[in-house]
């Protein structure tokens, strides 16, 4: 049976008012982003890298807009300084992270982004919420929506591997 | 060509002049401008509240604007950026040129020098033509200014047509006269928030 915890986030995302989606695609998120694509008050873009999710969810808060940006956790990386519009400018910020890198991984290259992730995040100044648990995610990204668009914060919900499933290279 | 800067001006069009002229029969269109100097031509042709300037966060003011132009489907959206900051984005032309957003427009003003570094040339001073590269992402309506006289048609489709437009004006690279806009982060969001949503910036 596919796992519940896409839709919940969906259903989240929803209530929160979530009207822009911007995502690298990725595996884990792979149910959420077919979900957003088919929601019709919801604009679901792709990008060719992280942080040009940052900057056009920035915008498009700006413009009145929420937004989320959904992308695995060697991609934070590539975010750090655009991250200081949010920083700087207090615009909120709401990433829901699935993490590579960790829980049996099988691909070394993951690993040094992983397991650094949510220290570069906190160093930013991103606030981090991680969840190891399928059960506990519709709620955590509920409160990280409030954290990020009540109090203008950057918030980052990380959804561990160990939830997702480690990716099998030799199936 | 060598990567230094002591490579003679190949264009004479004055930044500032040629902004000020680009924004000229600008009404209540929302601007976002990349740092450095485009943000100080911006600011010289006239401060308001629906201008966000970028101070820093490189490489993410045309991106800004998809998220703005797809918030804000009835209002014309311009980007005005430098070729160093267009170039750091250079992957946001083949994304916004996909989403095809018919409210946006971004124009480069383009000096092929990195001004605030030292005058160092960027590649567009070496043969990197942002306008092809931006055509062959799929920009509908993609073209270079070099001439004065072009801008008022330049100003006429950012202004007066719609559909996505990308324009670069290639000007000369003597630096204009300091002018700096409010660069508190806060202040600048909240103010165009306001101006544009009204009581709804503050729910």
């Amino acid at each position: 049976m596919p796992p519940a915890w896409p839709k919940e986030i969906f259903q989240e995302l929803t209530t929160a008012g979530i009207r822009q989606v911007a995502y690298v695609p990725d595996a884990g998120h792979a149910e959420l982003i077919q979900l957003c694509h088919g929601d019709s008050g919801m604009h679901a873009v792709s990008l060719t890298t992280e942080e040009e999710g940052v900057a056009m969810l920035a915008g498009a808060w700006l413009g009145g807009d929420r937004g989320v940006l959904l992308m695995q956790s060697s991609g934070v990386g590539n975010c750090i300084n655009m991250l200081s519009l949010n920083l700087e400018c207090r615009i909120p910020f709401l990433a829901l992270i699935t993490m590579r890198g960790e829980w049996g991984e099988f691909n070394p290259w993951q690993v040094p982004m992983g397991h650094t992730t949510p220290k570069v995040l906190e160093l930013a100044g991103v606030h981090v919420y991680r969840t190891d648990i399928a059960a506990d995610i519709a709620e955590t990204v509920r409160a990280a929506a409030k954290l990020a668009f009540d109090s203008y914060r950057a918030v980052a919900v990380l959804v561990s591997q160990r939830v997702i499933g480690t990716k099998d290279f030799k199936r | 060509m060598t990567a230094g800067n002591r490579v003679r001006d190949k264009h004479r069009l004055d930044r500032r002049a040629a902004v000020a002229r680009l924004l000229r029969p600008r009404k209540n269109e929302l601007v976002i401008t990349g740092l450095g100097s485009p943000t100080f031509d911006v600011a010289a042709a006239g401060d308001t509240p629906l201008n966000f300037y970028f101070w820093g966060a490189m490489g993410g003011a045309t991106m800004a604007g998809l998220g703005l132009a797809l918030a804000q489907p009835r209002r014309r959206v311009l980007v005005i950026t430098g070729d160093g900051e267009m170039l750091m984005a250079l992957g946001s032309l083949a994304t916004i040129a996909c989403e095809n957003p018919g409210n946006l427009a971004i124009v480069v003003i383009d000096n092929e020098r990195y001004g605030e570094t030292g005058m160092q040339l960027s590649h567009s001073a070496r043969g990197i033509d942002l306008t092809a590269i931006a055509k062959a992402a799929g920009f509908p309506k993609a073209y270079t200014v070099r001439k004065e006289s072009e801008i008022d048609g330049l100003a006429n489709h950012v202004f007066a047509s719609s559909g996505l437009l990308f324009a670069v004006i290639k000007v000369a690279s003597k630096p204009a006269p300091v002018c700096l806009p409010p660069r508190d982060g806060p202040y600048l969001r909240s103010r165009f928030r306001e101006a544009l949503l009204g009581t709804d910036a503050n729910r």
